[in-house]
């Protein structure tokens, strides 16, 4: 399956409850399986396909205002418009998935593959202090995967959760092992799980409000320290990340998605040469892995950060680094992606 | 085992959906696979081309700059993929519309006039099968068993009528390829 | 309040002389509306209407941005707050996921007919079984006055300090007919609440609109004249009087898509 699809077929059996989306290459797949699909015959699963990005993630809003297991799913330009819809989803914690198959940009750039969007992904993007766990999975089973884990998470701290992946990730085929179906949720589950969701009120309770709204400035402060304390707490408890060679190596990989896939071959060829490379994967860009970096950061002679940006992780390497250890940078950008000759010339020159 | 391949051509000469067969057939033979398209307005009617890879190892980078074997369908592939192939390689070629032909000389080159075949047989649609069996005779990594399992598998049901037709055009394939010294 | 007061209040609130009660539906708390704007009345309408039909489990109000945006406040129903123009998209996701259940938008001028007029459009086309309420006054009040889409030719604010001119400023949006050419829309109509005889038939119309969302007869949109005294710069009597003289002609009040028996 191709890893779209493969995403799509996941949401389904995740027991998500609608996907709003509006097309956009290179990750039109989603919204073109799911509507051959037909999951309204399988689980009830609403698809629809809006007429905006803008209106697409407010249609998510108002689903997860109410208690539903809601996603959407665009491309960078298309993320873009969502912004504000997710800083308001963010201020009013609510729980969803969207689904960023990351192109090269900026403007409408290209639709070939990149890494550009990560400081719009783990910096907020919109608008105010807030955060999203931005979750990049690095081949078609995690595409399949994180649709489930990216659920529980948003439920778990009543949160968006963003799958950051990018046009490669999106557009190959491999070997997938989709997860067993889960059941959607019933109304009565969602009022007893999520007493805050506007399902409708009954005689025992106040109205319910979902609003990120707060005119007086010691509540909105008061609701900003709330969201700090949530965030703290998912930095401590949800950071994730896969290493390889790292235990006796000289120079270590910091790669996500894609990049990190080239990264795998980089390091079999470097070992292959003698040279004691290693790769560090952040899985979650936000949280990010900084125990482990700051773990590795007195025993290497270097990290190098390989990104198709024009190096935006890297910001945050250094930041957790703080000169402990050289940090260096390697990138590619508009669609092209970097090649393993490129990473392990840079690595030598890292060494040197 | 590991085998990096490239198919490039024509969109339209079903290069995708070669790379697509081989990937599902490798799957059946219980192989790693990967299979990663050029994407976007290539596909229609520009350049396309798929990368390939079988493997029994977990396959790391989807994206390759060195392959084992490049299958080249158009001059402009030619152009671009010809000094990709790993020295000791292999490049297969059909000759139709190329004016330049490969002159490597540390690498085994094989041509396949498919297309030409394709319209004696007036079947045109297989073109890309007569091409992926003379592959297949020269790199039998996938059997001819699971290459049918892959075939179904990859094929929409109401194509399945067709299978016979593509088996035999994966046969002749084999028969028609040959290896050539470089230009 | 004095103790004096309280005797003389509770000597009248006798069950005898009750002619008419607060409505149970509307929170105990202080509207934050200026004195004479139909907002108050319209927020009432919609609460009495989900008693009289018994749906509170099952009804879900979506505010905007604008003067109303604080309406959860005062509606005792389950809302959501939209951001600015989106309550559509919002009642949208709302109604797909819950289709048996009773969504409402209450939206400002500029809210349905500037910032959200592709999700006001877009819904109404794709005849979503949801109540639309917009409140029309020609002027943006909560930000201080500014020119709306409705906003009269010739009308003074803020933004257009010498009248509203259409060669730069483009004419008054009439969107309560645009959205009845619509196939989706099944009942659009136009009211105000500013004489005792209106608010009845504006309460009808709205009573009519949820009742129509039970049968899932798609878009009910019912258009509410109203004035906006403080931003229009007048008292208000003199406003509802402006309004009656200037607004009503253009934006005629009555039914424009009635249901076919």
């Amino acid at each position: 399956m191709k890893g779209n699809e493969a995403l799509a077929e996941a949401a389904i059996l995740a027991g998500c409850d609608g996907y709003f989306g509006y097309p956009i290459t290179p990750q039109s797949e989603i919204m073109e399986y799911l509507m051959a699909e037909q999951p309204m015959h399988r689980t009830g699963m609403v698809v629809l396909q809006a007429e905006s990005e803008i209106a697409s993630i407010n249609m998510v809003y108002g689903g997860a205002g109410a208690g539903k297991r809601v996603m959407t799913s665009s491309s960078s330009p298309g993320i873009s418009l969502m912004q504000e819809g997710i800083s308001y989803l963010a201020g009013a914690e609510l729980p969803c998935v969207i689904v960023n198959v990351v192109r090269g940009g900026p403007g409408l750039g290209t639709i070939q593959p990149a890494q550009s969007d990560y400081f719009q992904s783990v910096k907020g993007g919109g608008h105010g202090d807030y955060k999203m766990i931005t979750l990049a999975p690095f081949s078609v089973q995690e595409m399949a995967d994180f649709v489930a884990l990216g659920f529980d998470l948003a439920f778990k701290y009543r949160i968006p959760v963003m799958i950051l992946s990018d046009g490669a990730i999106g557009q190959m085929m491999e070997k997938v092992v989709l997860p067993v179906q889960r059941p959607r949720w019933t109304e009565q589950e969602i009022r007893e799980m999520s007493p805050w969701a506007t399902v409708g009120r009954t005689k025992d309770r106040h109205n319910n409000i979902i609003t990120s709204l707060n005119l007086k400035s010691d509540v909105q402060e008061e609701h900003n320290r709330q969201l700090q304390a949530k965030y703290k707490t998912i930095i401590e408890n949800e950071v994730r990340y896969e290493e390889s060679y790292c235990e006796d190596a000289e120079v270590i990989l910091i790669a996500y998605g894609t990049s990190a896939r080239i990264c795998q071959k980089a390091v079999d060829i470097a070992r292959h040469q003698g040279i004691k490379l290693g790769l560090l994967r952040p899985i979650s860009l936000f949280p990010f892995p900084e125990a482990a970096l700051i773990k590795y950061a007195e025993k290497v002679k270097g990290f190098l950060s390989v990104e198709m940006s024009a190096g935006q992780m890297v910001e945050d390497i250094r930041l957790v680094v703080e000169g402990k250890t050289k940090v260096a940078h390697y990138g590619r950008m508009g669609g092209i992606v970097p090649t393993t000759d490129e990473i392990i010339e840079n690595v030598k020159n890292l060494i040197n | 085992m590991t085998e990096e391949i490239i198919i490039a051509g024509f969109g339209g000469q079903g290069v995708l959906s070669m790379g697509k067969i081989l990937a599902y057939s490798g799957i059946m033979q219980d192989l790693e696979v990967s299979w990663m398209p050029s994407y976007g307005p290539e596909m229609r009617g520009g350049t396309a081309n798929v990368t390939v890879i079988l493997s029994n190892e977990r396959i790391s980078s989807p994206i390759l700059s060195q392959f084992d074997t490049a299958i080249i369908l158009n001059q402009q592939s030619m152009d671009k993929f010809e000094e990709t192939v790993k020295p000791g390689g292999i490049l297969i070629y059909d000759s139709n519309g190329i004016t330049h032909h490969p002159t490597r000389k540390d690498i085994q080159i094989f041509r396949i006039d498919a297309n030409d075949e394709a319209g004696k047989l007036g079947l045109k649609k297989v073109f890309n099968m007569i091409v992926l069996g003379g592959f297949l005779k020269i790199k039998p990594i996938v059997n001819l068993d699971n290459i049918h399992k892959g075939l179904e598998k990859s094929l929409p049901a109401r194509y399945h009528h067709l299978i016979a037709e593509n088996e035999k055009a994966i046969t002749r394939g084999m028969e028609i390829i040959y290896q050539v010294d470089p230009a | 309040m004095s103790f004096e007061t309280h005797k003389f209040n509770s000597h009248i609130a006798v069950p005898e002389n009750l002619v008419y009660a607060k409505t149970p539906l509307m929170n105990d708390k202080p509207l934050s509306y200026c004195p004479g704007c139909g907002h108050g009345t319209i927020h009432r309408l919609i609460m009495e209407t989900v008693e009289e039909l018994d749906i509170l489990e099952d009804t879900i109000g979506i505010a905007p941005v604008g003067c109303s945006v604080l309406a959860y406040e005062f509606m005792g129903t389950d809302v959501q707050q939209a951001a600015h123009g989106r309550a559509c998209a919002l009642a949208t996701g709302i109604s797909r996921l819950y289709p048996d259940k009773y969504v409402f938008t209450y939206q400002g001028d500029g809210d349905l007919a500037a910032i959200g007029t592709a999700e006001t459009i877009h819904a109404c086309n794709r005849g979503e079984n949801i109540v639309i309420i917009f409140v029309n006054n020609g002027i943006y009040g909560m930000t201080g006055g500014q020119m709306a889409p409705t906003t009269l030719p010739g009308m003074k604010t803020s933004t257009s300090p010498f009248g509203r001119e259409q060669k730069d400023a483009g004419y008054p949006l009439k969107m309560t007919e645009l959205v009845a050419h619509l196939p989706g829309t099944y009942y659009v109509t136009r009211q105000s609440v500013h004489t005792p005889v209106n608010v009845r038939k504006a309460k009808k119309a709205i009573k009519k609109a949820f009742e129509l969302t039970r049968h899932k007869k798609g878009v009910s949109f019912v258009e509410l004249v109203s004035n906006c005294n403080s931003g229009w710069k007048m008292t208000p009597v003199d406003a509802n009087k402006w309004m009656e003289e200037n607004m009503f002609p253009f934006y005629p009040l009555g039914d424009i898509k009635v249901p076919s028996k």
